[in-house]
């Protein structure tokens, strides 16, 4: 076992630290160690996304890094998507359009979904499957999802307004 | 009759958004790899690199000495407790860890313990495996040859034949051939394929010393069946076993078997004295457990120059692997592929199917499929598209021509079903109107004489779901019955639980709408669990679109009971005889008097604070139902496909779906089920496969090669729907989850070789890759 070495990292706005194996991946350290579990592990190729989380901004496949790279960084898992005790418009999209089945995919579907309205406030469909394209899900075939999303972009849209009315 | 519920009870029909769905958007779902035990540590499987081979010694030596290693068990240590092998659900065994040989590559060896992950990985590499090679069979037809390798020495039966099953008239059948004007035949191999759940299969197996019990928290979709198998296979008495199948990461089937991961957690665990948990790899998920299909079918049509069909001959090898693992009931080792007659009005028929082993991983397990119902499906709309262009056709025409009229219905087939309820044509109809088939034809015709290729295809399914009526279902021996208890607390809120597990499939909300339907409790007061055998009643669990069919039904006349007490009830609270009480959604009240009434709350909490004289206190009941009969879902769909002569791409320009799954709990989540289906159809008929190479080796054993379609691959799905009520199930449904994923295929393949068929295609074998598009193209003249 290789020496351990000390890992800090901001957590959905908290910071964390811990001193890791130099091979522990990301996504074990969010799990394990974190003990954030709504990231989750479905291929050991990179291919499915289900352990996606946003790294300084941009989505990554905590699978496909180690913990120690991520350090200095700042980190958001689905489980800070809710802010004020109020569900993410996407969250809600996911319910309200039934963007979600077994439920294994979704917190990677949300980071992605995230990320991608974050740099295009209002996509298009063929934009919106491109931006999930990174995430593999078995029950909904997506569709759904692209509905979801739809759902919170026009949230979201509106609420910017309401707020610009409120100024 | 369907009472209509108010949108605040919620009952059937109405679109309510999910309640399983909080915990899973904020990331606080619980699955088996989510439970975290103190003390818990972790196992990882060594597994074989050869297909075939002879294990001439295992060194565990330098695993057992790197530290943080606390087991290595091998098939020789189980082999001592009588645990080397176990049963499978069909009635074949299987290895545990290999002891002997090895017959499969990936084939479980040795089981190592170790206080994290990382270290059992690390130690799992350190067993050291000394094997001899042996011959590989690889082909399904060179395993039945005379003089080949004999894989299954532990048999008494020396060769490599697992069962051969017929059903229907063989004579009758080859007289109408030999006097039919028309036979159309196809050869269609369905590959072997994986459901690929997005979460893999795993466990937790806890032994306690102190109180004797287990406690095993793994991926199954039938916790009360696998409860029992360990019951019966490691001999700890029933009662001390709890399963728990937390939330499921999706299942379509793979989650069915019994793996010898589970054993070995169990085996470890009771040495140990520690929790053991156990979570495979994607490339293990794939390369070792449960695959699907892998079906070498032959099927003829017997026809009048007019298309009328007159009989149906199938012939099949199916390739079960190493072990007969596949998930059946006993009586239907090819499970219900009998179903092949599909949706047409065969006088004669008759099909035969033969099992062989060969050296792939073990499985058959219905792929989000009843029992076969996948591979019959598609070969008969197969087959029927191939005799309507060997009529030159048109194969609406000729499915219209040959559907079983409604008035035969219940319709008795010559492979021997009574399809329950069924109306072929308007499914068909408004799936051909709404996708604009005649201008489509038009439109192709036109495209032709361009040198464009683009086709239309169709497929009219007939499913067959819900099994079983236990006269003629079981597995293991257990009827498969599905069962629901419900309890409606003092202050009118309910909790029910049932034998069957979700994976996805939304039962929190569905099986609460129906007691909301039934009872007129709000569903949103209703809550649902499954999953925990001590607490749940005893079913075999879901898979083969049986929830609703089963567990369903039970759940509807569990509540019926109820609602029979609450007669009684209502009666004392409002001084009147039972037989003046009428009932609406959430309230009896007497007959020409409404003001005068009791609802199910009041009811609820007079059972438990004034009770009527004579009756028992509470409001409960349980049912465990035994459907009459099978149901028999349906629909049509239709598919336009363009292809790219350049690269041989296929491109599914539309989509339509047309479905009758009887009525209809919740629309909302039939139609995600749908979308669902629809998606595992397109990846089985463009890119899912596992294959093998001739020494073995699996070709698709991860993400890398086994191709799942993304956003971008997949289309956008049109659906409709008809609606055929089940004539016995208590509330007329018959189930959905699958009939997407069993009629689509058949609809890809059949758009592709209608693009093709002026060239001279009749078939292409599933996945059509690009590359094997282009060779035809190539080969016809035509590539760009």
């Amino acid at each position: 076992m290789a020496t351990k070495q000390m890992v800090r990292v901001k957590v959905n706005g908290r910071d964390r630290e811990a001193q890791v194996e130099p091979r522990l991946l990301l996504v074990h350290f969010i799990r394990e160690v974190l003990q954030l579990t709504g990231t989750h592990i479905g291929c050991d190729t990179s291919h499915c996304g289900a352990c996606t989380v946003v790294l300084n901004g941009k989505t990554v496949k905590s699978c496909t890094m180690f913990a120690v790279q991520a350090d200095g960084g700042e980190i958001l898992t689905v489980e800070g998507l809710m802010q004020n005790g109020n569900l993410h418009p996407l969250q809600e999209g996911f319910k309200q359009e039934h963007g979600l089945q077994c439920g294994f995919c979704t917190p990677g579907m949300l980071m992605s979904s995230y990320v991608l309205l974050h740099n295009n406030p209002n996509p298009s469909e063929e934009e919106i499957r491109r931006g999930i394209s990174g995430n593999l899900c078995r029950c909904t075939g997506y569709q759904n999802i692209v509905g979801a999303v739809q759902f919170a972009s026009a949230k979201i849209e509106q609420g910017k307004m309401a707020e610009g009315v409120a100024k | 009759m369907i009472h209509k519920t108010s949108p605040e009870i919620g009952g059937m029909g109405h679109s309510i958004k999910r309640k399983e769905d909080l915990r899973f958007i904020q990331g606080k779902g619980n699955y088996v790899d989510d439970v975290h035990l103190p003390g818990m540590v972790y196992g990882q499987m060594v597994r074989s690199p050869y297909a075939h081979a002879r294990l001439k010694s295992i060194n565990t030596e330098k695993a057992k000495k790197l530290p943080g290693v606390l087991a290595v068990i091998t098939g020789e240590d189980l082999a001592k407790a009588n645990l080397a092998w176990m049963p499978t659900l069909s009635h074949d065994k299987q290895m545990v860890l290999a002891t002997g040989k090895v017959l499969f590559q990936s084939q479980e060896v040795a089981f190592v313990v170790a206080e994290d992950r990382y270290t059992a990985a690390d130690a799992a590499e350190l067993v050291e495996v000394e094997y001899e090679e042996l011959p590989v069979l690889v082909d399904p037809h060179k395993a039945l040859e005379p003089g080949a390798p004999l894989l299954r020495e532990d048999r008494e039966q020396k060769d490599n034949h697992i069962f051969h099953w017929e059903v229907g008239d063989r004579q009758a059948t080859e007289q109408v051939f030999q006097n039919a004007p028309v036979k159309a035949s196809v050869k269609a191999f369905f590959p072997r394929c994986h459901p690929a759940p997005l979460e893999t299969c795993g466990c937790v197996a806890d032994f306690s010393r102190a109180t004797g019990r287990l406690t095993v928290y793994m991926t199954s979709q039938a916790p009360h069946a696998h409860r029992t198998v360990f019951a019966l296979v490691g001999g700890i008495p029933e009662n001390n076993i709890r399963v728990i199948s937390p939330d499921i990461g999706g299942g379509f089937g793979n989650k069915v078997p019994v793996y010898p991961g589970y054993v070995c957690s169990i085996v470890a665990s009771l040495t140990l004295g520690v929790p053991v948990k156990w979570i495979e790899t994607r490339s293990e998920n794939l390369q070792s457990t449960g695959f699907a299909r892998d079906y070498h079918m032959t099927a003829e049509i017997a026809a009048d120059r007019d298309g009328k069909m007159q009989a149906l001959r199938v012939k099949t090898l199916a390739d079960h692997g190493a072990f007969n693992a596949a998930a059946q009931p006993t009586k239907f080792p090819a499970g219900l592929f009998s179903i092949c007659t599909g949706s047409y009005d065969y006088p004669t028929a008759f099909c035969e199917v033969d099992g062989v082993y060969t050296n792939k991983a073990p499985g058959g397990i219905a792929y989000r499929c009843s029992f076969r119902v996948t591979e019959a499906a598609y070969l008969i709309e197969r087959a029927v598209d191939v005799l309507a262009l060997d009529l030159k056709m048109d194969p609406a025409e000729l499915r219209r021509k040959n559907f079983i009229p409604p008035e035969k219905f219940p319709y008795k087939s010559s492979l021997g079903w009574t399809y329950d309820s069924g109306n072929y044509e308007p499914a068909m109809n408004i799936a051909l109107e709404k996708i604009g088939y005649k201008d489509l034809r038009k439109e192709q015709e036109e495209k032709r004489k361009k040198g464009e290729l683009m086709g239309i295809g169709i497929s009219s399914f007939t499913e067959i779901v819900g099994a079983g009526p236990a006269h003629s279902f079981d597995i293991l021996g257990i009827k498969m019955f599905d069962s629901c208890e419900i309890r409606i607390h003092p202050t009118g809120k309910a909790m029910a639980r049932m034998g069957t597990k979700s994976q996805g499939q939304g039962h929190e909300t569905t099986y609460a709408q129906i007691v909301a339907q039934e009872l007129g409790i709000p569903a949103a007061d209703v809550t649902i669990e499954e999953g925990d055998t001590d607490t749940a009643p005893y079913g075999l669990g879901t898979y083969a679109s049986r929830s609703t069919p089963t567990s369903g039904a039970a759940t509807a006349v569990a509540a019926r009971k109820i609602r029979d007490k609450a007669k009684k009830i209502a009666a004392y609270l409002l001084e009147c005889n039972e037989n003046d009480l009428e009932w609406e959604p959430g309230k009896f009240y007497v007959k020409g008097s409404p003001s005068k009434s009791k609802t199910i709350q009041d009811i609820a909490f007079a059972a438990y604070t004034n009770i009527p004289p004579g009756l028992e206190a509470g409001l409960e009941a349980v049912d465990y139902y035994d459907p009459p009969n099978l149901t028999f879902p349906f629909g049509t769909y239709v598919c336009v496909v363009d292809i790219d002569k350049g690269t041989g791409e296929v491109k599914v320009r539309r989509f339509v779906a047309v479905d009758d799954c009887g009525n209809i709990i919740n629309p909302m989540i039939v139609e995600g089920q749908i979308h669902g289906g629809l998606t595992e159809g397109l990846a089985i008929a463009f890119m899912q496969q596992i294959d093998y190479d001739e020494s073995g080796n699996i070709q698709g054993g991860s993400f890398q090669d086994y191709l799942l379609p993304t956003a971008v691959e997949t289309p956008h799905w049109e659906t409709d729907k008809t609606c055929t009520p089940s004539p016995h199930h208590p509330f007329g449904a018959k189930g959905v989850g699958e009939s997407p994923n069993v009629g689509s295929p058949a609809a890809f393949v059949n758009a592709v070789v209608d693009a093709l068929s002026h060239l001279g295609v009749k078939h292409i074998d599933m996945p059509i890759a690009p590359w094997k598009v282009w060779n035809i193209l190539k080969e016809k003249g035509v590539a760009a």
